[in-house]
This record gives structure tokens, sequence and C-alpha cells, in this order.
């Protein structure tokens, strides 16, 4: 009785003066007022603390740690709580404040500090009305190993009906007890089997980073469950290389068509492609920071602006190389190597110049992003998407060159330049459109790049020895052999990367190719009948 | 000269006149730059490259040369005269630095040189500057193994960068597994050569050590982020320290964000990522990996605040950021000036000896002092990237009161130089040898 007046007049007097908190600190209190000390260590315990004082205000004070929405005035002792619309409150309290004081400065975070952040958020939400969160908040337990989150994993267990949460569950609670020292021998065995299942990477190093004091029977299983784990890995990570290989064959390939045209078509060697592929990047930097600016909501839809933007504006500087500089040089291949090699220097200062030296942003469309997982693998949306492009842009140039008159026109020029002049086709003009094309295809490229490599002047430069190598490589003057080449090179390339190094990959790569020329000089589809001689 | 270009103008263009315009214009241009140098004026080269694939990061130091010079001479230049900038543009091309070194030095009459980013340009220059006798502020950090008497190493050497972030990550995340990856060439793989024998020395084995090497602007890392990956799901704590060179930065972070490696999991500390490599990233995924310098622009302290606003004031950008070597040209310009105010003299001899022991308050609150080995020394911080592209000191609690550590020109886990010693005060030697009591033969 005297008790529970003593705790009424507690309540009144906390009530009355919600600022005063010292005077009554309860464990959340303490917690929370342990932030104001400002260290990282100190940070952590808190975190620690709160996570297991059952106050529902710990979830939203952790969330906002995490987002940087928690500020500490350690002089005043004080911490603050800014809510995601802007409202600032006292942590310890929950009273509103008007304006956050000058004192109090934003709490930092280390990685140390972000662990224990998910491990915390993980054991607070695994009760979460939301299947994707607890799914979330199980993988963090998975990682964490906290053991007093147990309980309520076991309880979560026995009423868990969505499939994958169930899993992650499980999984969360067999990495608990295979590091809990009390575990019994059998739960153990019981563990390894399940995280034997889950088969990934995590449950290799969890498996493998197992402490040594087990019994014999649970370190058999542990290792045996090891070695099928690498097993299965290691088959994986052959179609994880092909994977690759296909995803940089897919780069080389679209970095290489508009080379294969203007390169392999017409016989103009263009040391100036690159730049092309660079002006096509710049392209897609210029439409996203207008649609940035003007309509934000058109983000996701900047590239589809930027593609026919891009292969106009690469396309006309191409007409006009052609016009005022590769016309005079048809037939003297040296002179033209020289011209557009300095034509590329001029390119790119002139690049420097407009848009400086730096890189330049461009985004991912939100559709580009992330990755997704198939078996052991992951593969990623962005690249996904670059290898769909380059097979359609493949697509639409074969269909060009097959169906359209002007295809035909080029077909005609490039097989028999005489004749296809003397049957009323104005060559020059077909000479100008046909570098026009390969110009604006590359410019294309450049729009597809952008996602994955760095926007600067140097862009082109990176895939201009790439680009050369896939068209003599498949062929000069086959489109077919520019694609079966680019994908040739990108999965050799893979597979040898992680035997040989990147560097020593690369060598060995130039090496194969110089002996294959030498074999057959014309590339993989070396192009037969009179169209040789002419 | 600018006549004889008006009145080659004026004329009809026949070939030959355009040649001799053009000829003109050069010279007229080369005229230009000498016409301005009065005799009250002391000039001083600026030696970075402004085009080329080093332009990304030299362009910024040629500016904020610029701008400490413009600085200087608001407060009335040194010694009553003004200061003069000559800037050249050696475009990337490692010869060329030689060439325009020397043009500098012997056309220009420039007192002090501050310029190279990329070692092997300094290797370039460095003959030029001994055969000449001036002096070169070289303000990037290195892989060290080198102390020369004409040159001035502000930026960071492996003791005073690679060694503390290791210690960091042994320290605060109880990393046991370590990826040392780089581009190839020299600065990375002598400084891995020391994190590797350092490693060692702290009983790391050679199974949990993975060195890598890619090419200058490798841009496919999916092969390389998935085996660190595996390599890091052994159950230890895996980290990588990053040597990886400007460019290739930004697709091997994309790269880490698409394969979810997070720095909870997997931290990378990088020697060669700055504010500026940030700038073309979007750096949501990257928040909390690491870099380690010896400035960051997010440290409050009154000087580097006080910079940062002149820095937007000068470049007229209110959002241009700051970054490390710029920090060392801060420092290594206001020793120069202080020096030649000891000296009371531009001699760059009497100057060369005048910088030792000349001690300059740096922009993070602490004092660098030069020290006999041309070194300089400099507080270490360690940084996680944040969502907004800055860094966030994590290490020292306090930046400070950061300890300042001296630059070691020869670092102590190398068998063939850790018995090495550079003082050009006592020894008047670059690299004694302190078991066989010689200067090492190389200049003196």
């Amino acid at each position: 009785m005297r008790r529970l007046h003593v705790f009424r007049t507690l309540l009144a007097l906390a009530l009355i003066s919600a600022v005063a908190v010292p005077a009554f600190a309860g464990p959340f209190e303490d917690a929370v007022a342990q932030f104001s000390e400002g260290s990282f260590a100190d940070s952590e315990e808190a975190v620690g603390k709160l996570a297991v004082t059952a106050n529902p205000m710990a979830f939203t004070i952790i969330s906002a740690l995490q987002d940087g929405r928690l500020y500490a005035d350690s002089d005043a002792k004080k911490v603050y709580l800014k809510s995601t619309d802007g409202k600032v409150t006292d942590a310890v309290t929950g009273a509103a404040v008007g304006d956050l004081p000058d004192s109090a400065s934003k709490l930092r975070l280390n990685n140390k500090l972000r662990r224990a952040v998910d491990a915390a958020l993980g054991s607070l939400t695994l009760l979460s009305p939301d299947a994707a969160k607890r799914v979330q908040a199980a993988q963090a337990v998975f990682k964490s190993r906290d053991v007093a989150a147990l309980p309520i994993i076991d309880g979560a267990l026995k009423k868990e009906t969505n499939p994958a949460a169930k899993k992650a569950f499980a999984e969360a609670r067999a990495a608990i007890l295979l590091f809990s020292p009390d575990a019994a021998e059998s739960d153990k065995l019981d563990a390894i089997a399940t995280i034997r299942a889950k088969g990934d990477q995590e449950a290799l190093a969890l498996l493998s980073g197992l402490p040594g004091n087990q019994p014999a029977s649970v370190t058999r299983v542990a290792a045996s469950a090891v070695t099928s784990i690498q097993n299965n890995l290691a088959l994986w990570s052959a179609v994880q290389n092909a994977w690759y290989g296909l995803s940089l064959g897919s780069v080389l390939l679209l970095a290489a068509i508009g080379l294969a045209i203007t390169f392999g078509v017409m016989g103009v060697i263009n040391m100036a492609h690159g730049e092309m592929v660079m002006i096509g990047a710049y392209v897609t930097f210029v439409v996203q920071d207008v649609i940035r600016t003007r309509y934000p909501g058109l983000f996701d839809y900047s590239l589809l602006f930027a593609v026919p933007l891009a292969f106009v504006i690469a396309g006309t500087i191409g007409v006009l190389i052609e016009r005022t500089i590769i016309r005079f040089l048809y037939g003297r291949p040296l002179e033209t190597l020289l011209a557009t090699w300095g034509l590329s220097l001029v390119l790119q200062q002139a690049v420097r110049t407009i848009f400086g030296p730096n890189n330049r942003e461009v985004g991912n469309p939100s559709w580009m992003s992330g990755a997704f997982e198939i078996g052991q693998i992951s593969i990623t949306n962005n690249r996904l998407w670059i290898l769909c492009f380059t097979l359609a842009v493949f697509a639409i140039l074969l269909a060009m060159l097959r169906y359209t008159s002007l295809g035909l026109e080029m077909r005609a020029v490039t097989q028999n330049r005489r004749m296809a002049a003397s049957m009323g086709i104005a060559t020059s003009r077909v000479d100008a459109l046909t570098f026009g094309l390969g110009s604006g295809i590359a410019g294309i490229a450049g729009v597809a790049l952008s996602q994955i490599d760095n926007v600067s002047p140097n862009l082109g430069q990176s895939y201009i020895i790439d680009s050369f190598m896939v068209v003599v490589f498949g062929g000069v003057g086959n489109l077919w052999g520019t694609l079966v080449g680019a994908f040739t090179l990108g999965i050799a390339n893979k597979f040898l990367e992680p035997v040989a190094g990147a560097v020593l990959g690369k060598i060995a790569i130039l090496v194969l190719i110089i002996l294959f020329i030498q074999k057959r000089p014309r590339g993989l589809f070396a192009l037969k009948g009179r169209a040789v001689e002419a | 000269m600018t006549n004889e270009l008006t009145h080659a103008m004026a004329k009809p263009m026949s070939r030959r006149s355009w040649l001799a315009a053009t000829a003109g214009l050069v010279l007229g241009l080369t005229a230009f730059t000498n016409a301005k140098a009065a005799d009250d004026t002391i000039k001083i080269g600026i030696l970075h490259s402004l085009s080329g694939t080093m332009a990304i990061s030299e362009t910024t130091l040629k500016d904020v040369m610029l701008m400490l010079i413009d600085e200087q001479n608001k407060k009335g230049g040194v010694l009553g005269k003004k200061l003069e900038a000559v800037v050249v543009d050696p475009a990337s091309n490692w010869p060329l630095f030689a060439e325009k070194a020397r043009e500098l030095i012997t056309k220009d009459k420039v007192s002090v040189v501050f310029g190279c980013w990329t070692s092997v340009s300094r290797k370039s220059v460095l003959p030029v500057f001994k055969e000449l006798d001036s002096i070169l502020f070289y303000p990037v950090q290195y892989e060290g193994e080198e102390s020369e008497r004409n040159v001035f190493y502000t930026g960071a050497a492996p003791n005073q960068q690679a060694i503390p972030a290791v210690d960091y990550l042994m320290k605060e995340e109880k990393v046991k597994r370590w990826v040392l990856a780089g581009t190839d060439y020299v600065y990375p793989r002598t400084t891995n050569k020391i994190l590797e024998a350092y490693l060692k020395s702290k009983g790391v084995a050679q199974d949990d050590i993975m060195i890598n090497y890619t090419p200058f602007g490798h841009s496919d890392w999916q092969t390389i982020v998935a085996d660190i990956k595996k390599f890091g799901s052994t159950g230890k704590k895996t980290a990588v320290v990053s040597t990886i060179n400007g460019d290739a930065n930004v697709p091997f972070y994309k790269e880490l964000g698409n394969q979810g490696i997070k720095a909870t999991d997997i931290p990378v500390v990088a020697f060669s990522v700055g504010e500026e490599e940030l700038a073309g990233l979007d750096t949501k995924p990257l928040v909390g990996h690491l870099a380690a310098w010896n400035y960051f622009e997010s440290i409050k302290t009154p000087a580097n605040t006080a910079f940062i606003k002149e820095w937007h004031a000068f470049t007229k950008k209110p959002n241009r950021t700051t970054n490390d070597p710029m920090e060392a040209h801060y420092v290594g310009f206001n020793m120069w000036v202080k020096a030649v105010e000891k000296a009371k003299s531009f001699d760059p001899d009497k100057v060369i000896d005048a910088l030792p022991g000349i001690k300059q308050a740096n922009l993070t609150g602490g004092v660098s002092e030069m020290l006999p080995n041309h070194h300089i020394t400099k507080p270490v911080f360690i940084g996680e990237i944040q969502a907004d592209g800055q860094f966030n000191v994590v290490s020292p609690d306090d930046p400070k009161k950061a300890k300042l550590v001296p630059g070691d020109a020869w670092s102590d886990y190398l068998p063939g130089s850790k018995d090495l010693e550079a003082d050009w005060v006592k020894l008047k030697c670059g690299n004694y040898n302190t078991v066989t009591k010689k200067c090492g033969g190389q200049s003196s």
C-alpha cells in the first residue's frame, strides 16, 4: 500500500516536471541519457540497454539513431529526437522542443555501432505485423546471434505462417543455438542441418567460424556440411562466371557495334569512336540534369529520352566528321588513324572544358538498380538490362541493314562501290550516313555505359582498344562476327580472371588474340567472295 | 609580338601568313606570361595536369595554389615582393612533366614549384630539380622510400595513412582477414608490400591476406567483388584495404553496392578516395565504408571553416569540396613563405636549409612541422562515408586533439629500407644506412 503511494507521488512528480529526469530514472531513461555522453562506446551500450527495456519508444529512438535523427547535447546531458517530419522532441520524456539547441550535435555512428543498431532493431521487429520486416529482423538476428532473442524467436516460430519468414526464423534460431555454449548436442546437429540447407556464403561463413569447443559429432557434421556447401558453391561460381562473361560480353558488344559499322563495314580506322560513346554518356548526364531540375517525376524515364537524343547528337557529329575530315582520307588508313586520334583528343578536351574534368553523376533509374538472386548467384538489374538492350540494338541494326533501302544501299556501296555508283546510288551520301549510323550507335552505347562506368572525358579511351579487339577478332565486315567475338572475349576474360588476376587475364586474352589472328588473319567470320578484294 | 600578329591578320591569308600568325600567336602567348613579370614579383611554378587523365584530381590543386598566392599577395606578398603564379599544363604526360619543370625553372625562373600527383610524374621531374637545384613541394600521399634534398613531401608517407588505417581496423573492427586491392602501379604495389610485411609482423597468416591488382581505369568489377565476398565468408572478420586509384573507384563501389556488400559486413578502407571522388557517386550504398586521410572537409575548426569559405568564394562555386592534397598545399605553401622569411631570401639553397623545423598550423587544429627528412608531421584521421558524400571522422574520437605522426621516408617494415634514415640537417643524406654508417650512394 505504502509502496503504491510512493509510486503515485513519483508518477505525479514526473508528470509535473517532465524535464527533471535524472531524479527519476528507470532503465529506459538511463539508457537514453547515456547517448548524451557522445562516444561510440556509450552509444553502443545505450543501444544494447534500450533494446531490452521493452519500452515502445526504444524502436523509435534506435531507428532515429540509424537514420541520423538523434541529437545529443553532452553539456546539458540531453538527447533530442527529430521525427521524420522535422519535429524535435526530448528523447527521454517525449516532450516537444521548439528548436534544436545549437549545442546539440547529431549522434555519429561507426560500423560497430551500426551492427549493434541492426541487431537491436532486429530483435525489436521480430514480431512486426509486416512479413518482410520479420524476415529482415530474423536475418539481422542470424548475423548478431543474440541469445536474448531466442525466446521471442521460439514463440514467433510457432505462430509463423509466412513460409519465407518461417525459414528465416528457423535459420536465425539455428545460428543462435549453434553458437550458444549451453545448447544441447542434438539441437546443434539440427541447427547444422538447417544451415546446411541454407547453403549460401553466409551459411558457409557461420559454419566455418564455429568455435572449437564443440562435441566431436558436431565438429564432424559441421565439417561435412562445409564441404558440401563449398562444392555446391563452386558449381554456382562457374554459372556466375558465365553470367559475368555474358555481361562483360554485352558491354564489349555495345561498345563495338558502332565500330563494326565504321571500321568493319566502311574500313575507316576511327580512333574517335570512343569519344562518340563518351558524348552519348554526356547526353545522358545533360538529360538527367534537365529532368532533375525541371521534371523530377520523369527521372525513371530519363534513359528513354536519352537514347534517341544520344543517337541523333552523336550521329550528327559523326556525319559532320565524315563530311569535313574522313571523306578526304578514304584509302589512306594511316592518315585516317592520325586524324581521328587527334580528333579524339580535341573532343575530350572540349568536353573537359565544357563540363569540367570531374566525373559527372549519372543516376540509375529505380528499375535498373538493385539485384535479385537465382540460386546462389546474384544478378544485378543494370547488367541484365544492358544485356537485353545490347541484343535489342543488335537486332534492330541487323534488321535495318537487311530490310531498309538505306541498309541495301550501304551493303551495295561496301560490296562494290563503283557498281553501286553506276546503279545511281549517291555513294558519298551513303558514306556520310553510314558513318553517322555507326557514330549514333556509339552514342547509344554511351547511354548504357553511363550506367556502369564513370561519366568523365576519359570514358571513351577505355573502350577503344577493346572495341577494335572485338571487331578484328570477330572478323572485319561481319556483324555476327562482332556478336560472337564480343561474347567469346567476355566469357574467356571472366573465366581467366579468377585464375590469373585482372591484369594477367587481360594480357593473356591479348596474346590469345594475336595467336588467333596469326592462324586466321580475317577473324572468326571472314568475308568470302569478291567483297574481300573490293 | 602582338603587333606582328595584327599585322599578319590584316593581310589576306596566304598559307605563309597563316604559319606566321600561328607562330606569332604561340610566341605572343609566351611573351604575355613573361611580360607580366616585373622585377618586384617572385614567380611560383604550378605543375599540375590540366588535361588528360589526371586533370580530374590535379585541376583542383592548381586552383587552390592560385587562391593561396592571391591571399598571400593580399597580405602584402613575401619580403615585400608580390608573388606571381606561373601555370603550366603537363597534360598527364610523364615525360612532359620533366620538360615543363625545366621550362619553369630555366625560362620562367620560378623560385619554387608546387606540383605533381602521381609518383611516376614525381620520379620524372626529380632529376630536373636536382640538376637545376630548385624546390618541389609534393602534396599527395605516396609510397615513401624516397627522400630528396630538393623535394618536400607534404602528403602522407605510408606510416601516416596506411598503417594507422590498418591499426584502426584491427582494434575497432577486429579484422582478421585482409584483402589488399590496388591499381597496378608503384604506389599500391609498394604500399601493399609494406602492409603485407606489417600484417605478418602482427601475426596474420599468409592465407588470410589476399592481394589483388587491377589495371588503370578497370571498370568490370563483378568477378573481383564476388571474390572478395567469397574470401570474406570464412567466418573471420574481413576488410578490404583499397589503393585503387581515381576513376576505377566509382565502378568498384557501385559493384559493392550492387552485390549488397555492406560496410557492416566487409568494410573497405581506401587511401585514394576523397571528397572529390565521391562527388560523382551516389553514396547511400557506401555509408560506413572508410577512408584514411590527414584532412577531411567535415572537420570543424575555425581555420578549416575559414579555408572552405574562402575556397567557395575564390572558385565562385558554393559547393565545391576541399580535400587532403589541397590542405597539403596549404601547409606546404605557408611553410615555404615562413622559410623564405626566415632565410630572408628566395634563393632555393637558403630556403631548403631554412625549411626543416618550420612549423605551420594545419587546418584540423594541430601544428605540423617540417622534419629533417623533408616530410612533415600530420594528424591521421579515419573517416566513414556519409550519405551526403562527406566523411564522418570515427578515429580519433576528438579530431581536434589528434596526435601528430612524423612522416617516415623509409618504412620500418621493408627489409631493404628499415636501416635507412633520411636527414638533410645533420647527415645531409636522404638514405643514410644506420648499419654500414654510410650514405647510401644515391644523391647527397
